[in-house]
């Protein structure tokens, strides 16, 4: 029976040299896949949105649908 | 550290008994599981206890041999010492069952069964649903979440074309 001896120590630090790296960039890649598929179209759709907004003209077309409680629609 | 490992063997039970006399009564008999236990644990490798207890006469012997020089050990004598002290290796410990497939499958059929109660519930124990369900309440409804012009930037009213009043292609 003559086995080679086992390894004894280093075995976190084994560990971590392998999966530390590996971890950090999986975090970092699905950091910035979000940045670019979620966040960046979210803050474009806001800008176009408001680029053309006219607030009046939405205004009276909601007054128009009698939905507010404060202004009546123009024919009462 | 081998003679306390055999002294262990025989002196531990001895020690215990011994503690718990009580005032001319004799001997209290302390349960078994009060005494130290054996165990087979990846992450506890040397139990407080020898597997074997009670040695055999060969078992005796052999401990009696295991207290001279190693060497003179033959292989088949040092096997059957680790298994006096240890009931399975770390290979036998740690190998893997197929009991995750019975557990599983019982969590399904389980889902399964739950979801037979909920449709029966549904059928027998709840009353009606709300008039606020109907088709043409619904339809006011969504009628009022476009007027008032609803998550206009993403969400619902966004997909919604008001000059032709109808829903975005």
């Amino acid at each position: 029976m003559s086995l080679p001896k086992p390894m004894m120590r280093g075995l976190l630090a084994k560990r971590l040299r392998f999966h530390l790296p590996i971890a950090f960039t999986l975090a970092l890649t699905a950091a910035i896949a979000f940045k670019y598929t979620v966040t960046e179209p979210k803050k474009r759709a806001y800008a176009d949105f408001y680029k053309q907004y006219d607030a009046v003209k939405e205004f009276n077309a909601m007054r128009e649908a009698g939905i507010f409680e404060s202004v009546q629609p123009t024919g009462k | 550290m081998l003679a306390t490992r055999a002294l262990s063997l025989i002196g531990k039970r001895a020690i215990s008994t011994s503690v718990c006399v009580r005032g001319g009564h004799g001997v209290a008999k302390v349960e078994d599981y009060a005494l130290p236990a054996y165990f087979d644990r990846r992450d506890s490798p040397l139990p407080d206890v020898s597997y074997v207890q009670n040695l055999s006469a060969e078992q005796k012997s052999l401990k009696e041999k295991e207290k001279g020089s190693w060497v003179a050990l033959s292989n088949e004598e040092k096997i059957a010492l680790y298994r006096i002290s240890f009931k399975q290796s770390f290979a036998e410990m740690n190998q893997g069952s197929g009991e995750w497939k019975s557990v599983v499958g019982g969590v399904f059929f389980f889902i399964g069964f739950t979801g037979l109660v909920v449709l029966w519930q549904r059928k027998y124990v709840y009353g009606p649903v709300p008039h606020t369900f109907e088709g043409d309440y619904k339809e006011k409804e969504l009628q009022r979440m476009l007027d008032m012009r609803m998550s206009p930037v993403q969400g619902f009213s966004a997909h919604w074309d008001y000059e032709n009043k109808q829903w975005k292609k």
